[in-house]
C-alpha cells in the first residue's frame, strides 16, 4: 500500500469523528451535550433515544452498503455493479410489501427472508460446477429486479390507502430510531464481516484484475469469489430489512473512492466503510433538518446530494486534488 | 529432471494424447492453428485447467496436486492481454506477482526489491506510478512480464505475449525472453513462425488437439507440415538463419 494510503484512512476515520459529534448535536430542536449525558430531560431523551440510534443505524448503513459496493464492483468487474445488482433489495422490497398487505407487525424479518429467498434463487441460477458465473449473476440479478418490481406494483394496486401509504414509505428507504439491542447486533455484524472483507484486501486486487489472474498467483478464486458473494448480501440483506433500499450511496461512494485514492482494496474498504458511512450520517441529518419538522426520504438525498458531487469529481478527474 | 512431464495429457474436446517432456530452461514456442488446443494446454500447464485427462507432472508432482501457492511461486502465467477496469497503477500491477510470497495484508522490503529488480528487468521503471490503463499495448505487456517474473517462477508460461506488438517491441521481447531462457524454461504460444524459427529452442505444433510436430524448429517448421497444419504454401529461404515467406492458400 502506498504511503498516501494511510493517510486517506487515518483522515477518513478523523472526518467520520467529527460527523458523529456534530450529527446528534443537529436538529431541530436545541441541546447541549453536557445537559444530555448529565441526563437531563428533554436533551437526554432527544439525544439518547431519538437521535444517536438513528445516527448509528446510518453510520452502520453507510458503511456496510458502500463496503459491499466496492466488493461487488470488483468481483463482477462491473463498475456499475452495486450492492443491489444481485436482487437483494427486491426480494427485501417484496417480503417488506407483502408484510404490510396482509398486515403483519414484523416487516423487518418479512424483508430479511425475502433477500434471502431471492438471493439464493440468484446464487443457485450461477453455480456452474464449483465456481459461479459472473455473467450469470447480473443476468439473473436484473431478471430478478424486474420480476421483483412487477410483483410490487401489482401488490400496490391491490393495497388500501394506508397501506399504499406504508409501501411507498418503505420503497423510499429511510432510517428512524431503533432499540439499541437491534443496533447492537447489528454493529456485530456489520463491522465483523466488514473486518473480514478487509483483511482480504489484497487477495481482491487480484481478483478485480481477473479469475485467471488471481488463480494463477496462488489464489482460490472460486473459494473467495463465494465468500464474498455471501459476505457483501448478510452485509446488505440486514441493513436493508431495517431502512428500505437506500440508493447511491454504494454505486457512487466507491467510485469517488476510486478517483481520489486508486483501486487497492487495502485503502479503498478501509475508507469505503469510514466515509460511507459518514456522508450517510450526513444525508440523513439533512434529511431531518432542511425542511423540519418535515423529513425528506433519506433516498432522495443521497442522489441529490452525492450526484452533483459525483458528477465534479468525475469532471475534474485529477488524484491529490484533497488527499 | 524434467520441468513438465505429459502423458496421454487430454482435456474435453480440445487436447488428445499429448506426450512431452520439457526441460528446465529454454525457449519452447507452441504453434498451431485457431482453435488448435494451444491455450488448453497453456492452461493445464499453468494450473488453471482441470480436470485433464491422462497425466500432467511438474517437478515430479502431478500439476492438479500441487498447493497452488507453492506452485504459483514456480510456475507463472500470462495472459493473452490484461482488461482492467479499475486505476491500478503499473507498480501495483507488479507487485500482485508477489501474492504467493506474501504473509499479510502488506507488503515487505523483499517484495519491492523483487519489483524493483523485475522492473528494470523489463524496462519499465519508468512509468510505475502510471495507470495501468493508459499504457501503450508494448508497456502494458511488459508490465505483465515484471508481474510474472517478480514470482521468482522456474517456468515462465506465455500466451501469444507478442500479439498486441510492434515489430520493434516483438523483438525485443524475445530476446528478453531469449535472455530469461537460459535459467529458467519458457514457453510461449505464438502465431508467428518466423519468430518461432528465429529464437525458440524448440518448437511443438498443435492440430485439432493433437501434437503434430514437437522439435528443432528447423526441422519441425517445414514446407511440409506448414501446407499440412495452416493449409499455406510455405517456402523456406536462408540456411544459416532461415526464415519463411507464405504464398498462396493451399487448396486440401
Amino acid at each position: 500500500m502506498k504511503p498516501s494510503g494511510t493517510k486517506s484512512i487515518l483522515l477518513s476515520a478523523a472526518l467520520l469523528v467529527v460527523v458523529l459529534i456534530a450529527a446528534p448535536l443537529a436538529g431541530s430542536s436545541h441541546i447541549e451535550l453536557g445537559r444530555a449525558f448529565a441526563g437531563v430531560s428533554p436533551d437526554h431523551e432527544i439525544f439518547f433515544y431519538a437521535r444517536l440510534p438513528r445516527v448509528i443505524l446510518a453510520l452502520l448503513g453507510g458503511a456496510a452498503l458502500s463496503v459491499t459496493g466496492v466488493l461487488f464492483q470488483c468481483m463482477l468487474r462491473d463498475p456499475l455493479a452495486e450492492p443491489y445488482t444481485l436482487g437483494v433489495s427486491s426480494g427485501a422490497s417484496v417480503g417488506a410489501v407483502i408484510a404490510i398487505c396482509l398486515g403483519w407487525r414484523a416487516t423487518g424479518l418479512a424483508s430479511l427472508v425475502g433477500a434471502a429467498l431471492v438471493l439464493l434463487m440468484v446464487l443457485g441460477m450461477a453455480v456452474e460446477g464449483r465456481r459461479l458465473s459472473s455473467f450469470t449473476l447480473l443476468l439473473t440479478g436484473v431478471t430478478m429486479n424486474s420480476m421483483a418490481f412487477a410483483v410490487i406494483l401489482f401488490l400496490h394496486n391491490l393495497a388500501s390507502f394506508s397501506q399504499s401509504f406504508a409501501i411507498s414509505r418503505w420503497l423510499m428507504g429511510g432510517l428512524e430510531a431503533v432499540e439499541y439491542s437491534t443496533l447492537a447486533w447489528l454493529s456485530v455484524v456489520v463491522v465483523g464481516v466488514s473486518a473480514l472483507v478487509m483483511a482480504w484486501a489484497p487477495q481482491w486486487n487480484l481478483l478485480a484484475v481477473g479469475d485467471d489472474w488471481a488463480a494463477s498467483r496462488g489464489i482460490s478464486t472460486a473459494r473467495l469469489t463465494t465468500m464474498g458473494y455471501i459476505a457483501g448480501s448478510v452485509l446488505t440483506g440486514l441493513v436493508t430489512s431495517l431502512t428500505g433500499p437506500i440508493g447511491f450511496v454504494g454505486l457512487i461512494v466507491p467510485h469517488a473512492l476510486r478517483l481520489k485514492l486508486g483501486a487497492d482494496h487495502r485503502a479503498l474498504l478501509p475508507c469505503a466503510f469510514l466515509l460511507g458511512g459518514a456522508f450517510l450520517v450526513v444525508c440523513d441529518t439533512l434529511s431531518r433538518t432542511v425542511i423540519a419538522p418535515t423529513e425528506i426520504p433519506v433516498g432522495v438525498l443521497t442522489a441529490l446530494c452525492g450526484g452533483p458531487f459525483f458528477l465534479w469529481l468525475l469532471k475534474s478527474r485529477r488524484r491529490s486534488l484533497w488527499l | 529432471m524434467m520441468s513438465f512431464t505429459a502423458k496421454q495429457l487430454g482435456f474435453a474436446y480440445g487436447l488428445y494424447d499429448a506426450s512431452f517432456e520439457f526441460p528446465r530452461s529454454g525457449l519452447i514456442s507452441i504453434a498451431g492453428p485457431n482453435g488448435a488446443g494451444k491455450s488448453t494446454l497453456l492452461g493445464i500447464l499453468a494450473g488453471l485447467r482441470s480436470p485433464y485427462r491422462g497425466s500432467c507432472m511438474f517437478a515430479g508432482r502431478e500439476v492438479r496436486q500441487w498447493p497452488k501457492r507453492d506452485f504459483a511461486r514456480r510456475v507463472a502465467f500470462l495472459p493473452q492481454s490484461v482488461r482492467l477496469e479499475f486505476p491500478f497503477t503499473a507498480e501495483e500491477v507488479v507487485l500482485m506477482g508477489r501474492t504467493p510470497y506474501a504473509s499479510g495484508w502488506f507488503q515487505t522490503a523483499e517484495d519491492r526489491s523483487a519489483a524493483e529488480e523485475a522492473m528494470t528487468i523489463t524496462d519499465t521503471l519508468a512509468f510505475r506510478g502510471r495507470d495501468f490503463r493508459t499504457l501503450s499495448g508494448g508497456e502494458a505487456q511488459r508490465v505483465i512480464l515484471a508481474s510474472a517474473l517478480t514470482q521468482r517462477p522456474e517456468a515462465l508460461l506465455l500466451d501469444e505475449p507478442a500479439t498486441h506488438l510492434d515489430l520493434r517491441h516483438q523483438l525485443s521481447l524475445y530476446r528478453l525472453l531469449g535472455e530469461l531462457s537460459k535459467s529458467l524454461l519458457v514457453v510461449a504460444v505464438t502465431h508467428d513462425l518466423n519468430l518461432a524459427l528465429q529464437f525458440s529452442n524448440r518448437v511443438m505444433v498443435l492440430e485439432d488437439g493433437r501434437v503434430a510436430g514437437d522439435g528443432m524448429p528447423r526441422e519441425v517448421l517445414n514446407p511440409e507440415l506448414i501446407a499440412h497444419v495452416f493449409g499455406v504454401q510455405a517456402t523456406v529461404h536462408g540456411s544459416d538463419r532461415p526464415w519463411l515467406t507464405y504464398e498462396q492458400t493451399y487448396e486440401a
